[in-house]
C-alpha cells in the first residue's frame, strides 16, 4: 500500500533538554490516517521523551506539533486525550479492583440527575469491546482477567474517548506469544477502520510483523522514518546502533582472540533451557572458571531476565542450573551467594543502593550477610576493605561515610562493584555496570573485568553497548524476543553478532 | 466465579455468614435473644459506633487511615453540650457548628496529607491528640443536657411493632447508613474514592481528580465523627471529654470484619453495617449472659480480625494469581 | 578526569585527605540526627529556667535524689523503653501498635504469678519477659512471612491483647505487695531511681546488639532498601521477626514497671495510648517512619520530650488531660520537618563536593 494517507499527528523539530542531556534534538516524527507506526531506538534514543510530550507529561522547548491540522500542544495527559490523543501505556494504568465497565469509564461514568447509571454504563463498554471484536462480561473485576486482555480494556478506554490517534508505549511486554497475536489483530482492525497508531516497541519480530512504518531515533536524533517492507532487519538494527565512533583504544590487555592456547577451563555453571513465563522463553548458557562471557542484545531480550533467574531472585518454570557439576535449585539469592555467584544489578536504585546509608557500609554489606549477625567485621577492618576498594576502583567520595546517595552515579556503581567484589566470588554477574558513567570511569572498569578473568574468576557481562562486550568477552551468547539464538567463539565482530540478531 | 459470588462479594458473604452463626448462637442460648427489639436495639446502641464506622469506610477504601474519630467524637460532644448546657444556645445551631468544625478540621488532616505527602497515619494521631486536648479545653469535666429539643427528639419512635421500636439516635445511623451506601455507589466521588484506593497512580494517570477525592474523603470522616458527637449527646444526655477513647480502633475493627481491605480499593459500606452489628451482637450476647465478661468482646473482636484478614489475603491472591501466573 | 589509564598501586594522592575517617567525623553525624530533638529539649528547659521556680531544684533526702528533674526520669522511663523498642521496628519500616497491650499482658502475668503461683520474683520476670517475646515474635511472623502490613497484623493485638490480659486477671485489678516486684518501679538505686537505671540497661543492652552484632547494619539496611538487601543475602525476615519480638520484650519490661508504681496489676487501664506517645517519641527523635536510619538516644530524648513537656504544663497549672495539644503540634511539625517535599522546597541544593 503506498498512497500515502492524510497525516494526522505531525511534529517537526521538536527539542527537549534536561540538566545536562539534550534528550530530543531537531525531531520530527509523523503519524498517518490508518496506520501502524513503530517508534524505536535503544537506550538514551529519546523514545519516552517523545512519547511524554506527546502525552501531555513533558512540553516541548522546541518545535511544533499539529493534531489533525490543528496546534497541539497539551499541557497534561488529561489534555492529551481531551484533544483526541490517548495512550496505552506497558503497566496497565488501569484499576484492578474495580470491574471492566468501570475501568472503561471512570471518570465519564453517564449519569441521570448526578447518579451513575449502572446498566448504561455496563451497555457502553461493552459496545467499547464490540469495537475491538472482544466479547466480555463486563461486570468481572478487571484483575480476573489476563494481563493481555487488561491490555486490551486499557485500549477500548483509550478508544471509547474518541481518540484520533493512539499511543502504545510497550503493550507486548507482559504477554506471549499467543496474547500478542490477539493484540495485533485488534490493532490490525482499528487500522483499517482508520485510527492512527504509534507502537512502542523493541521487539524485532513483532515490528517486522505488525507495524506499516517505523521511525528510528538515536541520542536524541531522527535517525529516519521508513516503510517496513522497505528496510531489512540488518539496515534497522545498524540503524538503531549507529556507527559510534569508538572513544578509546582496545585495551592492552583484551582477551586473546582464540582459545587454543590452553586446554578449555572446568564449567562453572551451566544453564540449560531456562524459561520464566513474561521474561525468558529459552536460553542455555555456560561459563568457564576464568572466562568472560558477555550477552548481547537488543534492549529488552530477556538478558537482565536471565540473570535474575541465575542469581535465584525470581523462579523459573523450566530448565536446569548446575553449578560446578552440582544441581543448584537457586531458590534465593543466598542461595546463590553461598554457590559463589554475584550479582551487580542494573537498577542501582532499587535492587542496588541503600541510598542513605555511608559509601562503608554500601560496600561491606554483602560481606557481612556472609558471615552472619554475631561475627560483625570490626570497623578498622570494614575502614580497610573500604579504603582498599575506593584506592583500587578510584572511587571519588570525599570519604568512606559519606551517605552513598551524595554520589555520583559512576561511583555509585563503583562502590556496588567493589561489595561484590568483596566477597570474592567465583562468578560475578555485570548488568549493564558501565551504565551512566563517564569515559574514564568506564575504560577502568572493562580493564577491571579483564583482571578479574586473570585472577580466576568468571564473569558474566551484559551490557547494551555491543562494543563493549566484544572487546571485554571471550564468548558471547546473543539473545533475541527473550531467547538465545546463536552464540560466537573466536573471531568477535559486531557483523556477525548483528546477523544473529537479524535472521529472522 | 459469577456475578454474585465473585472476589469482591465474598467477604461480604462470609461476613453476614458470622453474623447470622453468632445470631443464632446467641439467640439458642439465650431466652428473648431473637426477639424485634433486641434486633432493633443493635442500632440504636451501636449508633454512634456504626456512624463513626462508615465514615471510616470511606477514608479506608481510599487506601488512607483517620485515627482522631475518637477524639473528634469527644469534642464535638462536649462543645455541644457546652453551647446548649452552659451557653443557652439551642441545640440545632450548636449541631451545626459542631457538625461544620469537624467537617473543616478533617478537611485540614487531609489538606496535610495530600499535599505534603505526609503518612497519614501520622497526621491523623496528631490530630488525636489535638481534639483530645480540645475537648478538655472546652470541659474539664461531663456536661449534662437539659433542653426541650431534646425531649423532643428523645422522644421520637419509629415503631416496628411489638417491643421493637427505633429511637432517633438509630434513626439518624440508618440515615447515614443509606445516603453512605448511595454515594458509595451511585456517585462520581464514590467511585473515585474506590478508585483512589485501588491504584493511586492509575487514577492519577486516568485524569481523576486525586486531591479533591483525598482531601474530600477526610472532610467527610469529620462530618461522620462530628455528626457521631451529637448522636452521643442524644444518647447519654450530656458530652463527656474522655468518652470515645479507642473508638477509632473499633471503627476500623468493624469497617475490616465487614470486609473492606485495610489497603484501600475494595469494601462495601453495607458490610461495615454487618461488621457493627457483629460488635453489637457479641457486645449484647455479653450482657445477656452476665457469666461472660466483656473482655470477651476484645478477644473476638481480634480473633474475628486476623480471621477476616488471613481469609481476604487469601481471596486477593487468588483474585491476581487468575491473570498472571507462573509470577 | 584523567585520561591516562590508572595506576592501581598509586597512593591516592589526588584525594582531599585520606579515605579512612576517623571516628570523630562518623560520630559528627550522629550528633546531627539527635540535633532537632536536643534543641527542642533544650528550648523546652530554657523555658523552665525563666517560668518554673524551683524546677531545677535538686535535694537529697535519705539518701535519694529529689527534684522535678528526677520525676521527669521516672515517669518518662515506661515511654522511653517502649521507644526503644519501637525504634527498631521503625527502623525496619514497620510499627508497633501492641506495646500498651503487651504493657497489660505482661503486668497481669506478672500479678498471677507473684501473689497466686508465688513463684520468684526473678523467675516471674524471666517467665513474663520470655512471653513479651514470644507474643511480639508473633506479630513479626505475621508481618514477615505471611506478608502482612504491620499496621495491620499489630491492630490485631491492639485489640484483642487487652482482652487477653482481663482474661488472665479475671477482670480484677490484683494487687501485690511482693517487695522486690514494688521495688521495680518505686525503689531507688545508688541515689537515682530505680528505674533509670533499668531504662539505661536496657538503652545498653540495645546499643551493644545493635552497634557491636551486625545486627544494627542489617536493620538499617533492611529498613532503606529492603530488595538492595535481600539481593545482598541480608536475613531481611529474621531481623523483622527480630525486632518485634524484640519491641514486645520492651514492652513487658515498661508493664512490670506500670505494675510496681500502683503495685496493682489493672489491665483495663495500663499502656492506654502509650504506643503512640512512643511512635510520637521516636519520630520526634529523628527515626524516618518509613525506616532506615535510626537514633536509640534521639528516641530516648523524644521520650524525654513529651515527658517534660507534660510536667512543664502541670507546673504552669493547665490540667493534664490538655497536654496532647502541644504534643500534636509537635507531632506535625517533625513530620513536617522530616517530609521531603517541604525540605526540597525551602532549602537551597547544596552543592556536592568532591563527587564527579
Amino acid at each position: 500500500m503506498h498512497t500515502p494517507s492524510p497525516e494526522r499527528l505531525r511534529a517537526r523539530h521538536l527539542g527537549k533538554s534536561f540538566p545536562g542531556v539534550t534528550a530530543l534534538d531537531d525531531v520530527a516524527f509523523t503519524l498517518r490516517t490508518g496506520e501502524i507506526h513503530a517508534l524505536m531506538g535503544e537506550n538514551g534514543a529519546g523514545k519516552s521523551t517523545l512519547i511524554k510530550i506527546l502525552t501531555g507529561v513533558y512540553r516541548a522547548e522546541a518545535g511544533t506539533i499539529e493534531l489533525e491540522g490543528r496546534p497541539f500542544s497539551p499541557a497534561s495527559p488529561r489534555e492529551a486525550e481531551a484533544a483526541g490523543l490517548s495512550t496505552v501505556y506497558q503497566e496497565v494504568n488501569l484499576i484492578p479492583t474495580l470491574s471492566i465497565a468501570e475501568n472503561i469509564l471512570l471518570g465519564r461514568q453517564p449519569r441521570r440527575m448526578g447518579l451513575v447509571q449502572w446498566g448504561a454504563m455496563r451497555r457502553q463498554a461493552a459496545r467499547a469491546l464490540e469495537r475491538l471484536g472482544l466479547e466480555l462480561d463486563v461486570r468481572r473485576e478487571l484483575r480476573s482477567i489476563s494481563i493481555a486482555l487488561q491490555q486490551m480494556v486499557a485500549i477500548a478506554r483509550a478508544l471509547d474517548v474518541q481518540a484520533r490517534v493512539l499511543i502504545l508505549d510497550e503493550p507486548t511486554s507482559s504477554l506471549d506469544e499467543q496474547e500478542c497475536q490477539a493484540l495485533f489483530t485488534i490493532m490490525r482492525r482499528l487500522r483499517d477502520q482508520g485510527l492512527a497508531m504509534a507502537f512502542v516497541t523493541h521487539f524485532l519480530d513483532q515490528v517486522y510483523d505488525v507495524s506499516d512504518r517505523i521511525t528510528v531515533l538515536r541520542n536524541g536524533r531522527l535517525v529516519g522514518e521508513f516503510a517496513t517492507d522497505q528496510l531489512p532487519r540488518l539496515e534497522l538494527i545498524g540503524k538503531m546502533l549507529g556507527r559510534d565512533v569508538s572513544e578509546f583504544a582496545p585495551a592492552p590487555d583484551a582477551p586473546p582472540a582464540t582459545g587454543a592456547d590452553a586446554p578449555p577451563a572446568r564449567i562453572f555453571l551451566q544453564a540449560r533451557d531456562l524459561g520464566r513465563k513474561g521474561a525468558v522463553q529459552s536460553v542455555d548458557l555456560s561459563v568457564r572458571q576464568g572466562e568472560v562471557v558477555g550477552l548481547a542484545g537488543l534492549l529488552g531480550s530477556g538478558r537482565t531476565e536471565t540473570a535474575r533467574l541465575l542469581f535465584g531472585i525470581d523462579a523459573r518454570d523450566h530448565g536446569s542450573l548446575e553449578v560446578e557439576g552440582q544441581p543448584a535449585a537457586m531458590r534465593s539469592p543466598r542461595e546463590a551467594i553461598r554457590r559463589g555467584l554475584a550479582f551487580c544489578s542494573e537498577d542501582r536504585k532499587t535492587e542496588g543502593l541503600a541510598p542513605n546509608l555511608s559509601v562503608r557500609e554500601n560496600l561491606v554489606l554483602a560481606m557481612q550477610a556472609g558471615r552472619g549477625a554475631l561475627r560483625r567485621l570490626p570497623r578498622a577492618e570494614q575502614q580497610q576493605v573500604a579504603d582498599h576498594y575506593i584506592q583500587a576502583l578510584h572511587i571519588k567520595t570525599p570519604d568512606a561515610e559519606t551517605p552513598i546517595r551524595n554520589l555520583s552515579g559512576g561511583n555509585q556503581q563503583k562502590v556496588l562493584l567493589a561489595r561484590w567484589l568483596a566477597m570474592q566470588p567465583r562468578l560475578i554477574i555485570l548488568d549493564e555496570p558501565t551504565r551512566g558513567i563517564d569515559v574514564g570511569a568506564k575504560a577502568e572498569i572493562e580493564k577491571l573485568v579483564g583482571s578479574l578473568r586473570e585472577r580466576g574468576l568468571s564473569v558474566l557481562f551484559i551490557s547494551s553497548e555491543l562494543d563493549e562486550v566484544l572487546r571485554v568477552s571471550q564468548r558471547v551468547v546473543v539473545l533475541r524476543d527473550r531467547r538465545k539464538v546463536g552464540e560466537l567463539e573466536g573471531e568477535l565482530d559486531e557483523q556477525r553478532v548483528l546477523n544473529l540478531i537479524a535472521r529472522a | 466465579m459469577n456475578r454474585w459470588l465473585n472476589h469482591r462479594t465474598l467477604p461480604l458473604l462470609a461476613t453476614f455468614g458470622v453474623l447470622v452463626i453468632l445470631y443464632g448462637v446467641a439467640s439458642m442460648r439465650y431466652e428473648g435473644f431473637f426477639t424485634g427489639r433486641v434486633m432493633a436495639n443493635l442500632f440504636a446502641d451501636n449508633a454512634v459506633l456504626g456512624i463513626c464506622a462508615i465514615g471510616m469506610t470511606f477514608v479506608i477504601l481510599s487506601g488512607g487511615i483517620d485515627l482522631s474519630i475518637g477524639s473528634v467524637v469527644a469534642f464535638t460532644a462536649v462543645l455541644v453540650a457546652s453551647l446548649v448546657g452552659p451557653g443557652g444556645w439551642h441545640p440545632v445551631p450548636a449541631m451545626g457548628l459542631a457538625i461544620v468544625l469537624g467537617g473543616l478540621f478533617g478537611l485540614g488532616q487531609g489538606w496535610l496529607i495530600h499535599y505534603f505527602a505526609l503518612p497519614p497515619f501520622l497526621v491523623t494521631l496528631g490530630g488525636m491528640f489535638f481534639a483530645r486536648g480540645m475537648a478538655f479545653v472546652v470541659t474539664k469535666e461531663s456536661v449534662g443536657i437539659h433542653h426541650s429539643f431534646y425531649d423532643m427528639l428523645l422522644s421520637m419512635h419509629l415503631g416496628l411493632g411489638g417491643r421493637a421500636t427505633l429511637p432517633a439516635t438509630a434513626l439518624i445511623f440508618l440515615l447515614v447508613l443509606v445516603v453512605a451506601v448511595g454515594v458509595s455507589h451511585f456517585t462520581t466521588f464514590g467511585r473515585n474514592v474506590y478508585a483512589l484506593g485501588g491504584n493511586p497512580e492509575s487514577a492519577r494517570l486516568m485524569g481523576l481528580p486525586v486531591a479533591g477525592t483525598r482531601v474530600g474523603v477526610y472532610a467527610l470522616n469529620g462530618v461522620c465523627s462530628a455528626l457521631a458527637g451529637v448522636v452521643n449527646t442524644l444518647y447519654t444526655g450530656s458530652g463527656n471529654p474522655a468518652m470515645g477513647m479507642g473508638l477509632e480502633l473499633d471503627a476500623i475493627a468493624a469497617v475490616v470484619i465487614g470486609g473492606t481491605l485495610l489497603a484501600g480499593g475494595v469494601g462495601f459500606v453495607e458490610g461495615t453495617l454487618l461488621g457493627v452489628l457483629i460488635f453489637g451482637t457479641i457486645h449484647s450476647a455479653l450482657l445477656f449472659d452476665g457469666r461472660l465478661n466483656s473482655w470477651w468482646l476484645r478477644i473476638a473482636i481480634g480473633t474475628l480480625l486476623l480471621l477476616f484478614i488471613l481469609l481476604q489475603k487469601e481471596i486477593t491472591r487468588r483474585a491476581t494469581a487468575q491473570a498472571r501466573p507462573g509470577t | 578526569m584523567s585520561g591516562s589509564t590508572p595506576n592501581k598501586t598509586e597512593p591516592a594522592a589526588r584525594r582531599d585527605g585520606g579515605a579512612s575517617v576517623p571516628a570523630g567525623r562518623a560520630r559528627d553525624a550522629a550528633w546531627r540526627r539527635v540535633l532537632w530533638p536536643l534543641l527542642s529539649l533544650g528550648v523546652l528547659l530554657l523555658f523552665n529556667l525563666f517560668f518554673a521556680p524551683g524546677f531545677f531544684h535538686l535535694e537529697i533526702k535519705d539518701g535519694h535524689l529529689y527534684g522535678t528533674l528526677v520525676d521527669i526520669l521516672n515517669q518518662g522511663s515506661k515511654t522511653m523503653l517502649l521507644a526503644i523498642g519501637m525504634t527498631l521496628v521503625i527502623a525496619s519500616g514497620g510499627v508497633d501498635l501492641s506495646v500498651g497491650s503487651i504493657m497489660a499482658i505482661a503486668g497481669a502475668a506478672a500479678a498471677i504469678l507473684v501473689t497466686q503461683a508465688a513463684w520468684p520474683f526473678l523467675l516471674v520476670v524471666g517467665v513474663c519477659l520470655a512471653l513479651c517475646a514470644l507474643i511480639g515474635a508473633g506479630n513479626g511472623a505475621l508481618v514477615a512471612l505471611l506478608g502482612m502490613q504491620p499496621i495491620v497484623a499489630t491492630l490485631i493485638l491492639m485489640v484483642a491483647g487487652r482482652g487477653v490480659a482481663m482474661l488472665l486477671t479475671d477482670g480484677q485489678i490484683i494487687t501485690f505487695d511482693r517487695p522486690a516486684f514494688v521495688f521495680l518501679g518505686n525503689g531507688h538505686f545508688l541515689g537515682v531511681p530505680f528505674t533509670a537505671t533499668i531504662v539505661a540497661t536496657v538503652l545498653a543492652l540495645t546499643t551493644l546488639l545493635t552497634r557491636r552484632t551486625a545486627v544494627g547494619l542489617f536493620l538499617e539496611a533492611t529498613g532503606d532498601n529492603e530488595t538492595a538487601s535481600r539481593f545482598c543475602g541480608v536475613p531481611t525476615r529474621a531481623i523483622k521477626v527480630l525486632v518485634y519480638a524484640f519491641s514486645g520484650t520492651c514492652a513487658g519490661v515498661a508493664g512490670l514497671i506500670a505494675a510496681s508504681n500502683i503495685k496493682a496489676a489493672d489491665p483495663s487501664r495500663v499502656g492506654e495510648m502509650m504506643e503512640l506517645d512512643a511512635i510520637f517519641a521516636v519520630v520526634v527523635g529523628g527515626t524516618a517512619l518509613t525506616g532506615g536510619r535510626f537514633t536509640l538516644a534521639g528516641s530516648v530524648i523524644g521520650a524525654l520530650l513529651i515527658q517534660t513537656l507534660t510536667t512543664t504544663m502541670y507546673n504552669l497549672g493547665m490540667p493534664p488531660a490538655i497536654a496532647p495539644v502541644p504534643k500534636a503540634v509537635v507531632v506535625v511539625l517533625a513530620c513536617l520537618l522530616q517530609s521531603d517535599k517541604l525540605r526540597s522546597g525551602l532549602r537551597i541544593r547544596r552543592t556536592r563536593g568532591g563527587a564527579a
